[in-house]
């Protein structure tokens, strides 16, 4: 007896449906769907490069399963901004050489967004103690802490503008 | 994940207790995810359904009422952090919940959860122990309390009957005179398991100790309490005589082995000045007061 089942998920807005087994990870279904922007890395919670927002929060996709998030808000990396109108983390990241390979970024970026929505103005510690979870291996955290002081900046500002 | 299983998710606890009372051993609870999956995916269990508590929501939260602080079975580590009265009532529990993993495992990872991992380097269950805190198991056949010392009986084994669940972790508001704290000793401050981890609780009258709690992790195979230690110091002057034989009890207690992240010796040695660091510093946050 197959154990799939058609469940509907809430990815940046939009829903999307999809059929997997119970012991599908939401990390596998959403790559599944196309969503290549979440990374998959050591998949037991250490890396942090599979991050997701869920229900606002940070989560690492790789220890929940497809079926426990449905009907949840799923955020990934590309919900936040895009190219053409990118996140202010997105835009800090880029200006300031915050990203070197690449692969934890989208993780870093998500997990940066999950503190500053519960703390617009964190202290570097607080932004250390916030991406404990998200590990980068070209050694590039100097750059990553000062990416996130930056974006901090520019969403207070554009929230103080309005 | 590799191994494949059933997943029930019931939306209140006489539901999960009813299923949990019908799949018996054949389930696990299954709550931040962030022991049980790493588990299953590295074949160290193989269970044929998970039981998700993740709509259990009358689970989570802390309450203080009638002296006795308590945590609903799905309260997360993060949450921990975020509750004034935690703050409060059991700052070790703070300070061990700061250097818990990462972010995002403290965002899904429950206090129940770890208690229910058996890991001797549960990093929850030594400021917990020093609190004596109960743990509530509920089964469709009722509710019971068991002292979180007497809970695990030997590596990950325990006395949850298979058709009961955690569903909430308490402990008796702590004297005004009592002090303590948390060390976790490793190799970073995240992300890393504990080489050897302290809480100690100290109620300090003068000089004098009326009651002591010391507890260590990853130096025995369960999370324990060093009772003799405990002993020498309760009811004694605080002398640093009376805290160094402490210390050596606590020593002698622990029974810690070889791995890959330090040798029994070392960790051995690291009991003795933790235990003693952390009964000086309650002794001085004592006199500041």
């Amino acid at each position: 007896m197959s154990r799939d089942k058609a469940i509907t998920l809430h990815v940046n807005g939009r829903p999307e449906t999809t059929v997997v087994p119970p012991h599908r990870t939401l990390l596998e279904a959403l790559r599944g769907l196309g969503h290549v922007d979440v990374k998959c890395g050591c998949e037991k919670g250490d890396c942090g490069a599979c991050a997701v927002l869920i229900d606002g929060k940070a989560a690492v996709s790789c220890l929940t399963l497809a079926h426990s998030a449905t009907g949840r808000e799923i955020t990934t990396l590309q919900g936040l901004g895009s190219t053409e109108s990118p996140h202010p983390l997105q835009q800090s990241f880029s200006d300031l050489g915050a990203a070197q390979c690449g692969f934890c970024t989208p993780g870093m970026i998500i997990a940066a967004e999950s503190l500053l929505r519960s703390d617009p103005d964190p202290t570097e510690e607080q932004i250390r103690h916030a991406l404990s979870g998200n590990l980068c291996r070209c050694t590039g955290y100097v750059k990553i802490f000062e990416a996130v002081q930056t974006a901090a900046a520019v969403m207070r500002n554009a929230g103080e503008a309005k | 994940m590799y191994a494949e299983f059933d997943l029930t998710i019931p939306e209140n606890l006489p539901e999960a207790l009813k299923a949990l009372g019908v799949a018996g051993k054949r389930a696990v609870p299954l709550s931040g995810g962030t022991n049980v999956l790493v588990d299953i995916r590295s074949q160290r269990i193989a269970p044929d359904c998970l039981l998700d508590l993740g709509h259990v929501h009358q689970l989570r939260g802390i309450t203080v009422e009638q002296g006795r602080v308590t945590l609903g079975a799905r309260t997360t580590v993060g949450d921990l952090l975020a509750s004034a009265e935690v703050a409060r009532y059991a700052p070790a529990l703070v300070e061990a919940a700061r250097v818990f993993a990462g972010q995002m495992v403290r965002n899904a990872a429950t206090v129940a959860g770890n208690v229910a991992c058996g890991s001797p380097a549960a990093d929850l269950v030594p400021p917990l122990l020093a609190l004596d805190a109960e743990v509530t198991l509920s089964s469709v056949r009722g509710s019971r309390k068991l002292a979180l010392a007497d809970y695990h009986v030997g590596y990950k084994s325990d006395r949850r009957e298979a058709d009961e669940l955690i569903t909430a972790i308490s402990w008796p508001v702590p004297a005004a005179n009592a002090f303590g704290g948390f060390y976790k000793l490793a190799r970073r401050k995240g992300d890393a398991i504990t080489v050897t981890g302290v809480a100690v609780s100290i109620g300090i009258d003068g000089r004098r100790c009326d009651r002591a709690r010391i507890a260590l992790g990853s130096v025995a195979p369960i999370p324990m309490r060093a009772r003799k230690a405990e002993a020498l110091l309760e009811g004694a002057e605080m002398t640093p005589d009376r805290i160094a034989a402490a210390a050596a009890a606590a020593m002698e207690e622990c029974s810690p082995i070889d791995d890959v992240r330090a040798t029994g010796e070392y960790r051995r040695h690291m009991v003795g000045v933790l235990v003693a660091r952390l009964i000086n510093a309650a002794i001085q946050a004592a006199s500041k007061e």
